[in-house]
């Protein structure tokens, strides 16, 4: 392996908050995106994604004002998605200082906004957000809306459709393992990444050290995206109120009056209700590097 | 008189570059006015997206022969990602395209991995470290990579499916391994340089790249 993995993170937000779930369902407040998104910059993390929840479902990105200042406090590659749907949206987010856009809903209903941003922008900006649903029988679903909605695409076709039509890279979620914390689908994104010439970045699962060397080595991942794992590294839900947060200024309940607070200001359920063990990204990138897959350590 | 102007010629993420500067304490100014590139003390070529697309950007802006003027007239001129390659002499992006052949050489493609036993993608994506080419004697202390440890691993942020081929191999002073190409990742001759990675988005190393540059 002569180049790096990425270990990327990834910020589900809802307003200026960061915001997590399960399955991509009950999103609780954590924290404000802006000071999560320092601390991953300052500990390694090799690109970050911002998530808008709520912007297909609202028909509208609106994170551009977010945007524009995590690319001042931060010297990394950032992807933004959600609620992309033309080439106005995509001007407007790289000028706010977004590196990359990730197109999910739009690219469904309308293929043809993956070319004609690639033309525009060039390939390398413009990533296919793929979210998918496995089947009882083993089949997988293309879901739009932040998994609201379920179209009637296949997973692997669509892949491989999303390169042709000039997409640089995959962002692939699975929706059933998202915040499980139980590992990546690693029989998904062997296949989604086999299947097409172009990085996939794996996301969905992540739980543990070993899940970030599976999804690499058997799921022959790129790129690997994580949310729970290290979000609760700095504030752990314990069973009173307030969560305890691993240094005092990351306590930002009082800030925020919007969203599902209940976890933030009352703790409910405490550690034992985690699906992760939790862990820091720079320890992610030292497990690795100890296990054979290269990544960058600052 | 800004310090330092950035290019705009239409296309690329040009703002990530001046933030970069601002948050190393140096004043940067986006143009496309000939006279006002003409008048900067260090020029930032940028880029992104395809050569043709670039190439055509540049001469439709007019600001082609500004470039290769402030070019030769031997002011610190650095071109990142797209902006390095259309540097060089000509690219084999989707036909043969001329470039403002500031640099003789060409623009390459990554070998595909197929038929081969690594997996790897292209466009490659991600960070991948530098370092001096093999067998040449090349001092860092006078180029913008003076503040890298030479023996330590650098990463730096890279996103691209071509590379620069120059014609005279001294000028290559920094070589990455992608799949199974070894390729020149940052060119240096006289007043000009060029990075095929992204110093802006290549954390503090890349923004003491680029504090390098403004120190120059």
């Amino acid at each position: 392996m002569s180049h790096s993995i990425r270990i990327i993170a990834r910020l589900d937000i809802k307003g200026p908050n960061l915001v997590k779930g399960l399955q991509l369902e009950g999103n609780r407040v954590l924290g404000t995106a802006q000071q999560y998104s320092e601390i991953y910059y300052h500990e390694g993390a090799d690109e970050l994604i911002y998530q808008d929840v709520v912007a297909s479902l609202y028909g509208r990105s609106s994170l551009k004002e977010i945007v524009q200042k995590t690319s001042e406090t931060t010297a990394i590659p950032l992807t933004v998605a959600g609620g992309i749907r033309t080439i106005e949206d995509v001007t407007d987010l790289l000028r706010a200082g977004a590196d990359k856009v990730a197109i999910n809903t739009a690219a469904v209903s309308n293929p043809r906004i993956l070319t004609e941003a690639a033309r525009v922008f060039g390939s390398q900006c413009i990533v296919a957000s793929i979210e998918t649903y496995r089947q009882k029988d083993g089949g997988y679903e293309v879901w739009t809306d932040y998994g609201r909605e379920v179209s009637d695409l296949e997973t692997i076709e669509w892949g491989k459709r999303v390169e042709e039509l000039g997409a640089g890279e995959i962002l692939l979620t699975s929706i059933n393992n998202e915040g499980m914390g139980n590992g990546f689908d690693l029989e998904l994104v062997e296949a989604v990444s086999s299947s097409v010439s172009i990085p996939v970045i794996s996301c969905g699962g992540a739980g543990k050290l070993e899940h970030f060397k599976e999804v690499v080595t058997k799921g022959k991942a790129d790129a690997v995206a994580a949310a729970s794992i290290f979000h609760y590294h700095y504030c752990q839900p314990v069973n009173q109120p307030n969560m305890s947060y691993s240094s005092p200024d990351l306590r930002m309940g009082a800030h925020i009056d919007s969203g599902n607070i209940e976890f933030l200001n009352e703790g409910y359920g405490g550690t034992a209700d985690l699906m992760v063990d939790s862990c820091s990204i720079g320890s992610v990138k030292e497990y690795l590097n100890e296990n054979g897959v290269e990544t960058r350590i600052i | 008189m800004s310090m330092v102007t950035i290019v705009d010629y239409g296309v690329g993420n040009l703002f990530n570059i001046q933030k970069a500067f601002k948050s190393i304490g140096a004043g940067s100014t986006i143009s496309n006015d000939p006279e006002e590139i003409a008048g900067s003390s260090k020029l930032v070529l940028p880029g992104v997206g395809s050569f043709e697309a670039g190439m055509t950007a540049l001469k439709e802006s007019g600001t082609d022969e500004v470039v290769k003027d402030f070019a030769a007239s031997g002011r610190p001129l650095m071109g990142i990602c797209l902006g390095m390659q259309l540097m060089l002499s000509t690219s084999e992006e989707n036909g043969k395209w001329a470039g403002l052949d500031l640099i003789e050489g060409k623009v390459v493609r990554f070998t595909e991995s197929k038929d081969t036993q690594e997996n790897y993608k292209i466009p490659q994506i991600g960070w991948n470290s530098i370092s001096k080419p093999t067998g040449m004697e090349i001092d860092w202390n006078n180029t913008v990579l003076k503040s890298l440890d030479p023996t330590d691993t650098s990463y730096l942020y890279f996103i691209h499916s071509y590379y620069v081929a120059p014609a005279d191999e001294q000028s290559v002073i920094a070589e990455t391994t992608y799949g199974q190409d070894t390729f020149c990742s940052v060119v240096m001759k006289d007043n000009l340089v060029g990075c095929q990675f992204h110093p802006e988005r290549s954390g503090k190393v890349g923004l003491q790249i680029l504090e390098a540059f403004i120190g120059a």
